[in-house]
């Protein structure tokens, strides 16, 4: 499933860019739980960036409170892109 | 302990070329937050800064000169020239071997350690430009005010981030109080528009697609900004032996370090260094009227900074005016202080208050008195001016107004 890729991705970006073994980061993790703080997360968004090639507004960012809306704004970019390429 | 007294101030910005037009637009609440042109923004995120417009080296410097000096020590210069004129003085022997210079800068040079790096990285290049080093070196600013003035006394730059130019000012301060030095140039100078700083600053995710709405509800981060400020520093008796006419008396100066976080900022670290710059001056918090903040406009910073004010000035905290000029002349980063401490002494001396530009809708966070967008008549008697900077290093200075 192409969902369960992105989630995937999306998990194993936090643990490489937090350093942190993959198996403990799930979907339902919270930030704090993780202890992510507010430059974790800017290396994260930058780490997303380049691995799905989206770019991330900065206010969207801010509204993200957890892994899971995490997941959910990158799918939502990822398919906003293929659907753009996709109509060119 | 001697008093000692600004009497000298120079100052380009976004808000123009010298003190009096700077000066003019914070009392209008004119921003000189604009569209970046001075390089490509296409690949940037954000649109808006507050640059030096028309700004042509060569009607300041000769073209030898200009080879030697990057764009944030031609401000510096500039800055100090003004400064040195509108303080009135005369240079004697005695007082070229002993006065300070002390600047601050965050980034120095910067631009150009980038250009000559790209030369190396991109177009195949083996060598860097030989004056690669001198131009982009952070204490070049200091090293070509002295050169300019033939001062050869105590000199040298401090880099601390957003609070560069303030920590200068206060060292300086201490310098001429404790007669380490008879006189100093003190301020900063700051060069920030350059595409890889640019980029940086982008991936801090800090920066305004809009402008600069410090303590507004709105606010949505901070607007880059360039420029210089100097100040002349001086024993008050000294100003007054040469008939100098002083613009504000400098009392305090206090700092601290939150020892939390490299960029989250504590309300405690801005809260001490305000206690310390109050001590520091011998002043009752009540003698306060009016505090330039930092008030960078992040989310972050404007809701630290009033708690850090309330926990100051506990039940004196709604008596207090309270405004970012950085929403006009932005951020200028190692120069900010510099740029604030001179909107402090002319708030003072004037008895008018800049106001906080850009101002739409209150934020419960922000509960101050930020007198938002309209300058204020009003006679301060004291005021501070508050710089903390990434790192948690905060420095704040304390001014008092001469009767």
């Amino acid at each position: 499933m192409a969902n369960q890729t992105i989630q995937d991705r999306v998990l194993k970006v936090i643990a490489t860019s937090k350093r942190i073994p993959i198996e403990s980061v799930g979907p339902d993790s919270s930030f704090e739980s993780l202890n992510i703080d507010s430059l974790d997360r800017l290396n994260i968004l930058f780490d997303l960036e380049s691995e799905f090639e989206i770019e991330i507004d900065d206010e969207q960012a801010k509204q993200v409170q957890n892994i899971h809306e995490m997941i959910e704004g990158v799918t939502h970019l990822v398919e906003a892109k293929s659907s753009s390429s996709s109509a060119e | 302990m001697p008093r000692v007294v600004i009497t000298g101030t120079g100052i380009i910005s976004a808000l123009g070329g010298n003190t009096a037009s700077f000066w003019r637009s914070l009392l209008a609440g004119t921003s000189g937050i604009r569209e970046i042109l001075g390089i490509d923004a296409s690949q940037i995120r954000f649109k808006n800064g507050a640059e030096i417009r028309d700004y042509v080296p060569e009607e300041h410097f000769e073209a030898k000169d200009i080879a030697l000096m990057e764009r944030f020590s031609q401000l510096a210069v500039l800055a100090a020239r003004e400064a040195v004129t509108d303080s009135g003085i005369e240079w004697t022997p005695d007082l070229r071997e002993t006065t300070a210079v002390i600047t601050g800068s965050c980034l120095g040079g910067r631009a150009a350690e980038e250009s000559g790096y790209w030369e190396l990285f991109h177009n195949g290049r083996t060598r860097v430009q030989p004056l690669t080093i001198p131009l982009s070196m952070s204490n070049a600013g200091t090293s070509h005010i002295c050169m300019q003035f033939g001062i050869e006394g105590p000199a040298y730059t401090i880099s601390t981030a957003c609070a560069s130019a303030t920590h200068a000012i206060g060292q300086a301060f201490w310098m001429v109080r404790s007669g380490a030095a008879p006189m100093a140039i003190a301020g900063g100078s700051e060069a920030p528009f350059f595409l890889g700083g640019l980029k940086a600053w982008e991936a801090m995710r800090v920066i305004s697609k809009d402008t600069c709405r410090p303590f507004s509800a709105e606010r949505s981060g901070m607007v880059l900004g360039e420029g210089a400020a100097m100040l002349v520093l001086e024993t008050l008796d000294a100003a007054l032996a040469r008939g100098a006419r002083p613009i504000a008396e400098i009392v305090g100066f206090g700092m601290s370090a939150d020892a939390s976080h490299i960029t989250q900022p504590l309300a405690t670290g801005p809260m001490r260094a305000m206690r310390l710059a109050i001590r520091d001056a011998g002043l009752a918090p009540e003698q306060i009227g009016y505090i330039n903040a930092h008030g960078t406009a992040t989310e972050a910073n404007d809701r630290i900074e009033t708690a850090a004010i309330r926990c100051t000035f506990n039940d004196q905290a709604d008596r207090l005016a309270v405004s970012s000029t950085k929403s006009m002349h932005g951020h200028a980063l190692g120069a900010a202080g510099a740029l604030e401490a001179v909107a402090s002494v002319l708030t003072l001396k004037h008895g008018m208050i800049p106001p906080t530009a850009n101002f739409l809708t209150a934020d419960a966070a922000c509960d101050l008195d930020v007198v938002p967008n309209h300058a204020r008549a009003a006679s301060v008697e004291a005021c501070l001016s508050n710089s903390f900077a990434f790192g948690g290093l905060n420095a704040v200075l304390a001014f008092k107004a001469i009767p």
